[in-house]
């Protein structure tokens, strides 16, 4: 396997740091809120309210599950429509309350099916890009394992953008790249190859700001330690995005996109 | 072994009758949509089959002929051009090839014009351009136009036609979709109107970025109008597809397209959504001077 097929297959491993770590350990008091107000509650995306240190934040987040039965549930992180509509509701909640958002991203893809046509998947995905671009609240993505396709994209049109070192963010699978490209899927080593997806690639060509560490001198970091440093790094982060008002906020990140 | 020697190659003698009935070449043509034989002339400048009304897929010089008043076409960005921001291996080989055989510099062509006498931005993707995928260049010209639209205070109207991302500029190519929908949402807090005309084929990241975003979205009957590919979701699900799954009429069904609007009435009906949207500039909203 190629170097970058061995970060395509970490960033896939269902025993990553989800959002049950995350609404466990980073976030305290979480309270989950379902549902989009419209159809019905997508288990593919976790939403709700909780502290981050203290502050009031509104945190969002691809579910994956760690057993063949919990990602049953949520799809493997996969979101319909509603997925997009209940997050899009709950960050609209959080400018009313003005409270900073923070995203948490691992999904291979908006969900691909008959239903999510139906009901308007790139109407949803659309959505949530228009209406993040001049949300008047901080807002951060953090890529926690897949970042996959406009699917990862829907929640991550963000001030700031991080990757987990082992994370993953690109246009399609490799498989799907190498499907298109070559209608050969099984060239996905060479499209991963050329892809640039890795977290360190993706440093190099500014589509992201911070990788947070999840390897260090003497090999892998546990759990506890990546969640502690993924912690202070977000407070940081939200106290100083904060900081600035409404206007030079969705200013900058009117910016931060315009330059791709 | 002599058994797997390429032979040399032997010509054959013509044996078609030269006393038969013949048609010149290029008089038919098959509607991709119906499957019916076609007689060309009888599309009429417009391109639409005479048996299943669908709107054959046309170029972009063509689109603007039948679409805006003679001569008001103003180019807009014509030289913008993508790059090769991940060094893809024969991507500017494979560009440079398209712009010959395509007669276009990118999938989009943007600019002003008037229609039936109202002023508009307009664009228009061109499938004949690499499937009119969105790279770079497609989605710096498409944000250009919702930016000096903006600026201008004009109406925008989209022609949408894409198969999605441009693969071979990858994350960059993702990128275009958050760049023109933050460029629409400026335009809209402006209180300017927006509207697509979606056609076929219109898919992947444009379906999922400003091809949904219109205050008002047409399409053209017949127009494959979806998110993700027939042939990815038949994979996913294990199973086949109906025909009309994500046709323009079964997307209108599902609420996500106000009307379906034949090319020949294109023109009149885009005109009359303009001038419905017309306001003195003093009157635009969240303009408060």
């Amino acid at each position: 396997m190629s170097r970058v097929m061995e970060v395509v297959s970490l960033a896939r491993k269902t025993d990553r740091i989800n959002m049950k770590d995350i609404t466990a350990h980073v976030i305290d008091d979480f309270i989950e809120l379902h549902g989009d107000r419209v159809f019905t509650d997508d288990p593919a995306i976790v939403g709700g309210v909780g502290r981050l240190n203290g502050l009031p934040v509104t945190v969002i987040g691809n579910q994956k599950g760690t057993t063949i039965e919990e990602n049953m549930h949520s799809n493997f992180g996969s979101a319909h429509p509603e997925g997009y509509r209940k997050s899009l509701r709950l960050m609209k909640q959080a400018e009313k309350f003005n409270r900073p958002i923070i995203n948490f991203i691992n999904t291979s893809g908006a969900y691909c099916g008959v239903e999510a046509e139906e009901r308007g998947q790139g109407e949803a995905i659309a959505r949530n890009l228009f209406e993040m671009s001049a949300l008047k609240v901080p807002i951060l993505s953090i890529i926690m394992g897949e970042g996959g396709s406009g699917g990862a994209l829907a929640l991550a049109l963000a001030d700031e953008v991080w990757m987990m070192e082992h994370s993953i963010y690109s246009i399609l699978s490799p498989e799907g790249f190498a499907s298109i490209l070559w209608k050969d899927s099984k060239k996905a080593g060479e499209a991963a190859e050329l892809m640039r997806l890795t977290s360190a690639d993706l440093k190099e060509l500014g589509i992201v700001e911070k990788v947070i560490k999840e390897n260090g001198p003497d090999g892998e970091l546990t759990k506890e330690t990546v969640l502690q440093m993924l912690k202070d790094d977000m407070t940081a982060k939200i106290n100083e995005l904060s900081k600035l008002s409404a206007d030079s906020l969705t200013a900058e990140r009117y910016e931060r996109f315009r330059k791709y | 072994m002599r058994l797997f020697k390429k032979r040399p190659y032997i010509s054959l003698e013509k044996t078609t009758s030269q006393n038969g009935p013949s048609v010149p070449d290029g008089m038919f043509e098959k509607c991709p949509n119906c499957k019916q034989s076609v007689y060309v002339r009888s599309m009429g400048q417009e391109r639409i089959c005479p048996h299943c009304h669908y709107a054959l897929r046309i170029r972009a010089q063509e689109r603007l002929a039948l679409t805006i008043d003679q001569n008001s076409f103003d180019e807009w960005d014509e030289a913008v051009r993508g790059e090769n921001p991940l060094g893809f291996p024969g991507y500017e080989e494979k560009i440079a090839k398209v712009q010959i055989s395509s007669g276009l510099r990118e999938a989009v062509v943007t600019g002003k014009a008037t229609f039936q006498g109202t002023e508009s931005a307009i664009g228009i993707m061109d499938s004949h351009f690499i499937m009119g995928s969105m790279g770079q260049a497609v989605g710096e010209k498409i944000t250009r136009l919702f930016e000096r639209a903006t600026e201008e205070s004009l109406p925008v109207v989209l022609f949408t036609a894409s198969g999605g991302a441009r693969m071979q500029e990858g994350i960059f190519s993702l990128m275009q979709m958050a760049k023109t929908s933050a460029a629409i949402k400026r335009h809209s807090d402006k209180g300017l109107f927006y509207l697509t005309v979606l056609t076929d084929p219109t898919t992947g990241g444009v379906t999922a970025s400003f091809a949904m975003l219109g205050d008002i979205i047409l399409a053209e009957p017949g127009a494959l109008v979806g998110f993700a590919g027939k042939r990815v979701i038949e994979q996913t699900i294990k199973a086949s597809l109906p025909d009309d799954f994500q046709l323009a009429e079964t997307v209108l069904k599902n609420g996500f397209i106000d009307q379906i609007v034949e090319r020949n009435q294109m023109r009149m009906v885009i005109s009359q959504l303009l001038a419905l949207h017309t306001y003195s500039d003093n009157k635009v909203k969240g303009d408060k001077t």
